[in-house]
């Protein structure tokens, strides 16, 4: 493990050496190159500001109205009745939704059920595994100014629910 | 289909509140969260200089045709329509290493750039089969070292913070496997409609 996450440190610092010791032995004009790239950068994140507010106050509604809430508690009992353990349905419904919710109820998950439970062990893995899908499609598709997106969202939120199955069958069977 | 997903989730939030009580919560929430999302694009642009002022000199040393010419065969099976030697392959290559590596600040930017390049490639506003396929990637996430993670565990305590990085591979692995056969259904399934 000690190796992985060395590979991780090191990984930025050493490619952005390799990227300016290749450049500068082609003759690229490096400084003057990395300014106009970053002109890109400064651009698009101005082009995302809109779509972002957009969805973080649609997500914000929902979440503050209490409406989410409710929803989880509404289809609870079915999912306890399929094998879900209770603890984890919320985080399991908002980790697609929104990145600092899920991000919040899992530390609350470890925090309360310890690292090294179940729970805990769930909640670390369905973290790692599945990504939000609503935060990617909105800063991907809106800095690019994409309009109609197909059937994106619908791969991107079933893929979610393949990743949430897997990581609850995977840690029951390994850890159970 | 955002449009209706977008819209039916304020109007159920304020719907909800009325009956619930909770409107305070949400006037609240309302300019909370415009701020909070502002400060979050705002946040990126650091991020998103860098990078791209990065990869451009990446680009044009060479190094993306490099990183493209050696993982091609690959990539072309799972972007079957972009051509040979593109730019957008070095951008999509280097989003799946940072991703891999949970560099999430890294990954957005290259992310993002290889959006832009498969949009120069399809001329359109609409999302091609190759972008999909890239969200579909992402979304499914691609991390086999959740940094964040194992960070948490160990503020907690635990007598093994990593020993989840076994189960995220495997949950990960089929997920992301799973996203890219689902991506397929849904486009085999879309050119037959036509």
């Amino acid at each position: 493990m000690g190796i992985i996450t060395t590979i991780s440190t090191w990984l930025i610092p050493c490619f952005i050496a390799i990227v300016l010791i290749v450049s500068t032995w082609k003759r690229v004009p490096a400084y003057e190159t990395f300014v106009e790239g970053g002109k890109d950068g400064v651009r698009m994140a101005f082009s995302l500001l809109p779509f972002l507010v957009g969805m973080i106050v649609a997500i914000s509604i929902l979440r503050s109205s209490g409406a989410l809430e409710a929803f989880i508690q509404l289809i609870s009992p079915f999912l306890v009745k399929i094998g879900v353990p209770p603890d984890i349905i919320p985080l399991a419904l908002v980790r697609p939704i929104s990145g600092t919710a899920a991000l919040g109820m899992t530390t609350e998950l470890i925090s309360t059920h310890g690292p090294d439970s179940l729970v805990g062990r769930l909640a670390s893995t369905m973290q790692g595994s599945t990504d939000t899908t609503l935060y990617i499609l909105t800063v991907y598709f809106g800095a690019v100014g994409i309009r109609k997106m197909h059937y994106a969202l619908k791969v991107g939120l079933l893929a979610d629910l393949v990743g949430i199955i897997a990581s609850i069958v995977v840690v029951t069977l390994l850890f159970g | 289909m955002v449009n209706v997903i977008w819209a039916l989730m304020a109007v159920i939030g304020i719907v909800y509140a009325m009956f619930n009580g909770t409107m305070d919560e949400v006037n609240e929430a309302l300019f909370d969260s415009a701020e909070e999302a502002v400060t979050l694009s705002i946040g990126l642009i650091s991020i998103l200089v860098f990078w791209l002022g990065i990869m451009k000199v990446a680009e044009e040393a060479g190094i993306l045709a490099f990183l493209s010419k050696l993982f091609r065969p690959l990539i072309i099976r799972i972007f079957p329509d972009i051509p040979n030697d593109h730019p957008a392959i070095g951008y999509i290559l280097s989003n799946i290493t940072a991703n891999l590596f949970g560099l999430g600040n890294a990954a957005t930017p290259m992310g993002i750039k290889a959006m832009e390049e498969m949009k120069k490639l399809s001329g359109s506003d609409e999302a091609s089969r190759s972008m999909i396929t890239f969200l579909a990637l992402n979304t499914s996430s691609l991390t086999i070292i959740p940094t964040m993670v194992i960070s948490i565990r160990m503020q907690n305590g635990s007598a093994s913070p990593t020993e989840i990085v076994g189960t995220t591979i495997i949950a990960t692995f089929i997920s992301t496997v799973s996203a890219l056969v689902i991506d397929r259904v849904f486009y085999y399934r879309s050119i037959r409609r036509k």
